[in-house]
This record gives structure tokens, C-alpha cells and sequence, in this order.
């Protein structure tokens, strides 16, 4: 219960100051105009798997957006609170931390469901025009959502640490590229430490989503790495809360 | 009869690394009472309010909240107290109500009784006019009621109040002390301040509180009687400023003195007619007297005192 109410509260905020619409806006005219030339190229010079080669394409189109859109969503949640000072004020409330967290969690996954889903005009105009495999492309939103997820996860934390709203957004710009990059550059890693380093890249873990496979590692993979960052908000709030910090 | 105490505080200190903000202070507030928590900034005043709305936990020492221990119980302390946290942060986006609505929620008040909770804390503080506009348009002091407001959301038995009034023109301040007088009987209210005419006007107790101390407590007549009854008189003499000292330095009980620009404040022990003997012995030095007033000493300067002797002590 209490964790549907800071949802809403949280959601009331989105949607009261201008950044909802503002991100939506700009991810849905990216990803907009991404299908839009992802589309002309594939009917203009495309091979014969089509549909698929379109569909990988704009996930990881829609991925490189979220990239740049969760940490703008997240970069508030706790830092703003604590500028303003009113999570000093929600800690005198009858609400267990957890419940602060999940809420925040829950209320941002919603508006990235609201970002996100929209896109799923295109396969559905296309639909009208050519036969789509429709299993696939659920498979795809479902690693974008789960992606999501990751994300807030880690900017959720990271705005947990501070009160500044640029530093927890360019916090988790930094750590989610790190986690993008850290297998890219197989020349100057040894073989070895690429092997040990590949199960984490977040990105890596999208490429079977991308081609419409499910595979059970990467879905746990992603759920594993929201939860771990999801505790380590936690531990931040309470050992802040400890100290006397807000 | 005595009432039961709904915060209690037992030993408690509270420490910032190595900055030791509470020193281990003891008191309590009976149901029902309204308290003046007063000291200087920086004397420990929020560091306590703050241990006593369940924000952080104090480094040792016993805390209760309604009965309840915060480590054990943190929930049903919180829902008893309704905490306004000093200058009163708020949400700029949402509306009044809408605000409200949600503090309501958020307090776990059933869904059922949240719009009847909403209208009467807005009826409470004065805000129906204001409803439906933004918080961050509103004035300072509608702000500071919407703060006492979500204080008062959700009938908390206890208040916590920190300086409620601090940076309000005085006919704000005014309001809001008629509204704290308003709970007077119904809720159990902690509330802290800076300014002594507020205190004196509101609590039937004062708490004095200084470098992380208690160095006071009792109602405003028993701190005066504790600091020691004292008499203070002013003159204004014409004529040679030696020849005045001299002769107000030797009047009985050894006064104590302070000059500036032919105004001598003579201050001694409340007993003997100090006015009249300072009085005489300026007419008998041959010099004109101008004026002559005796002062009261007010709770400003009973709240001087302690602290100077608080701080002094830590």
C-alpha cells in the first residue's frame, strides 16, 4: 500500500513538472524518425530477412535513446528530495525505506512504460502492409523493459548518494556506458579477462533480447543487476540516515 | 493526576563524527502540554526534534514516542507524531489539495476519510482560498501553513514543531501562534524558537537548551526564580559622569554597573529600593537627574543568563 502511495506521489511530480513530457517527447520523435530511416534503408537496399534485420536495428536504436533518457528521469528521484528537503519530511511518515525505494522504482519503470510503449505503433502500422512475427518482437520489448529496469536501478542509486541532481545524472551516464564499453576493446584486454569481464556488459546481454530470443541467464542477468543496485540504495539511505546526513 | 508522557528522552546524545550536537539531555512532555523549546542556533535544538520525529536515531541513550521505542517500533512512533521541520520544504509543483492529498496517503489515512482529513487541515490553517494554486506561487507564510498543514494531516496526538515562525512578518507570526494556541488541550505540542515572546506567550513550559544541554526547565516564573530575582534601573544624569559613577559604584549591595553616554543601568539583588537610594545618591553628589526608570528583567534575559552559564559549563 504504501508503496502505491509514493508511487503516485512520485508519478504526481512527473507528470506535474514538465520532465515527463519533455523526455517522452523527445524519445518518441527520435525513435520516430529512427523507424522512419531504418524503414526507408531496409526498403530501399534491404536483404531478405526484412522484418528481422528492421526490428534489430531499431532496438538498438531505442536502447541508445534510453541510454540517454533514463539518467534524466532518475537523476531527481532522491537528489531533488534531498535539495529540497523533504525527504527529510517523508522519513517522519509511517513508511519503511524499502517501501520509499520500491515506490520510486515502481513510479519511474511506469513512465518509461508510457515512453516506451507508444513505439509500439510501428510494428502495428506495418502490420497493415506486411506479415509481422510477432513472438520475436515481444521478446525484444521485453529485454528493452527489462534494460529499463537496469537502468533506473543503477541511477536510483546513484541519485541516492548525493543532492545534487547533475551529479547523479552524470554519475550514471558514466557507470551505464562502462558497463556498455567494458567489452569493446578486445586488442587491449587479454582474452582472459574478456571472458571474465563478458557476463557483465549490460549490452551484451540485450543482443539475444535484439534478435527476438529469450534466454533465461539474461533475464535473470538484468533482474540480478536491478535488485543488487536496488540493495545498495538501501544501504546508501541507511548508513546516510545513520550518520545524520540527509 | 498526572498525565502520561508522550515523548520521553533519557540520556540521549547525538553525535555528527566527531561534533557532539546533544550531550545527553533528559526530559519529557506530557499529553497534552505545549513546550517551548528554546536555545540559541546551533545549541542542539533540531538535532533533538530530529531524534524525536524518528529522521535518524540518537548515538546512545533511551528514546519513547507515545510509549514507543523508534529502534523497535519506528512506525507507530512516526504515527504519532506530526513533525514540521524548519523551513518548512515543500513540493513547488503540486497544488495545495492535491499536496495534501497525497501527505494524506502517504500517512496511511483510509482511502474512505482522506477527502474529509484534507478539508479540515485546510480549514485548520486557513488555506481553503489558496487550494488549488501551486505551493512554490505561495507567499512565505502560506507556505509555512502548508508545512503545519502536513503536520497536522492525519491527527497525529503529538507535534513537533521547529520554529515554525522563523523569517514570518509579524502579522504571519501572529497567525500561526493563534493556530499552535488553537491545539492547546488536544495534542501534546513541542515547540521550538529563538524568540522568547513567543514561548512566553505560548507554553505553559520552557525547556532551555543550550551547547547541547538542558540548562533550563520549569515555567517562565520558576527560571526567573532560578536565575535569582534581580532589579535593573536606568538613569540619565547631567553633569560630571565621574562624579555619578562614583557615587552610584558606592551605593549598598555593590550594583552592578554599565555607562554609556550619561545613562548608568544599575543592576543588584532584588531586595532594598534601588531606585530610590540611586536616586538620592546622585541628587547628594550635587548633579541633575534626568530621568530615572526602573526595568523588569524579562524571560530574554533569564534565557541569556542560562545559556551563557550553559555554555560556559560545556
Amino acid at each position: 500500500m504504501s508503496v502505491l502511495a509514493i508511487a503516485a506521489k512520485e508519478l504526481a511530480l512527473y507528470f506535474t513538472s514538465l520532465v515527463f513530457y519533455a523526455l517522452a517527447a523527445v524519445f518518441l520523435a527520435l525513435s520516430g524518425y529512427l523507424f522512419y530511416t531504418n524503414l526507408d534503408f531496409y526498403v530501399r537496399f534491404g536483404g531478405m530477412n526484412l522484418v528481422l534485420g528492421l526490428w534489430q536495428y531499431q532496438f538498438y536504436d531505442m536502447r541508445q535513446l534510453l541510454l540517454v533518457l533514463v539518467p534524466l528521469l532518475t537523476m531527481r528521484l532522491f537528489a531533488e528530495e534531498r535539495r529540497l528537503g523533504t525527504l527529510e519530511l517523508l522519513w517522519t511518515y509511517p513508511l519503511r525505506d524499502v517501501e520509499i525505494i520500491a515506490g520510486k522504482f515502481l513510479a519511474c519503470f511506469v513512465v518509461l512504460l508510457a515512453i516506451i510503449l507508444p513505439t509500439f505503433a510501428y510494428p502495428l502500422l506495418l502490420s497493415r502492409y506486411q506479415e509481422i512475427a510477432w513472438g520475436p518482437l515481444c521478446a525484444g520489448y521485453l529485454g528493452l523493459l527489462l534494460l529499463a529496469a537496469a537502468f533506473s536501478a543503477c541511477g536510483l542509486f546513484l541519485s541516492a548518494l548525493t543532492d545534487s541532481q547533475l551529479v547523479a545524472g552524470a554519475s550514471t551516464y558514466g557507470l551505464l556506458l562502462f558497463f556498455w564499453i567494458i567489452t569493446w576493446n578486445e586488442a587491449a584486454v587479454s582474452e582472459r579477462a574478456l571472458t571474465v569481464l563478458r557476463p557483465f556488459s549490460l549490452f551484451d546481454r540485450f543482443q539475444v533480447f535484439m534478435r527476438g530470443g529469450i534466454d533465461t541467464r539474461d533475464v535473470i542477468y538484468l533482474l540480478l543487476f536491478a535488485w543488487v543496485f536496488l540493495a545498495f540504495t538501501f544501504l546508501a539511505l541507511d548508513s546516510r540516515r545513520w550518520r545524520g546526513l540527509r | 493526576m498526572t498525565a502520561r508522557p508522550m515523548l520521553e528522552l533519557q540520556d540521549v546524545t547525538k553525535r555528527f563524527g566527531t561534533v557532539e550536537a546533544v550531550a545527553g539531555i533528559t526530559f519529557s512532555v506530557r499529553e497534552g502540554e505545549i513546550v517551548g523549546f528554546l536555545g540559541p542556533n546551533g545549541a542542539g535544538k533540531t538535532t533533538t526534534m530530529r531524534i524525536l520525529a524518528g529522521i535518524f536515531p540518537p548515538t546512545s541513550g533511551e528514546v519513547r514516542v507515545a510509549g514507543h521505542d523508534p529502534l523497535r517500533e519506528p512506525l507507530a512512533c512516526r504515527r504519532a507524531v506530526g513533525y514540521f521541520p524548519e523551513y518548512a520544504p515543500f513540493y513547488p509543483e503540486l497544488s495545495v489539495a492535491g499536496y495534501l492529498r497525497l501527505v494524506a496517503r502517504l500517512k496511511r489515512v483510509p482511502p474512505g476519510s482522506r477527502g474529509g482529513a484534507v478539508a479540515r487541515v485546510l480549514a485548520d490553517c486557513g488555506l481553503e482560498s489558496v487550494a488549488r494554486r501551486r505551493v512554490g506561487t505561495l507567499s512565505k507564510g502560506y507556505r509555512q501553513r502548508v508545512g503545519l498543514a502536513q503536520a497536522l494531516c492525519g491527527d497525529p496526538p503529538i507535534l513537533i514543531l521547529d520554529e515554525p515562525t522563523i523569517g514570518l512578518d509579524p502579522a504571519q507570526v501572529v497567525e500561526i501562534r493563534e493556530l499552535v494556541r488553537g491545539l492547546r488541550g488536544t495534542r501534546t505540542v513541542l515547540f521550538s524558537s529563538h524568540i522568547l515572546s513567543e514561548v512566553e506567550a505560548l507554553c505553559e513550559r520552557v525547556i532551555v537548551i543550550a551547547g547541547g544541554r538542558i540548562v533550563g526547565e520549569g515555567t517562565p516564573a520558576e527560571l526567573a526564580a532560578r536565575v535569582g530575582r534581580r532589579q535593573r534601573v536606568v538613569l540619565r544624569v547631567h553633569g560630571a559622569a565621574d562624579a555619578a559613577r562614583a557615587a552610584l559604584a558606592a551605593l549598598p549591595g555593590t550594583p552592578r554597573l554599565e555607562e554609556s553616554h550619561g545613562t548608568f543601568v544599575l543592576e543588584a539583588a532584588s531586595d532594598g529600593d534601588l531606585a530610590r537610594l540611586a536616586g538620592e545618591a546622585v541628587q547628594q553628589a550635587g548633579l541633575g537627574l534626568i530621568e530615572l526608570r526602573q526595568e523588569p528583567l524579562d524571560l530574554e534575559e533569564v534565557f541569556l543568563h542560562l545559556v551563557r552559564r550553559g555554555e560556559q559549563a560545556s
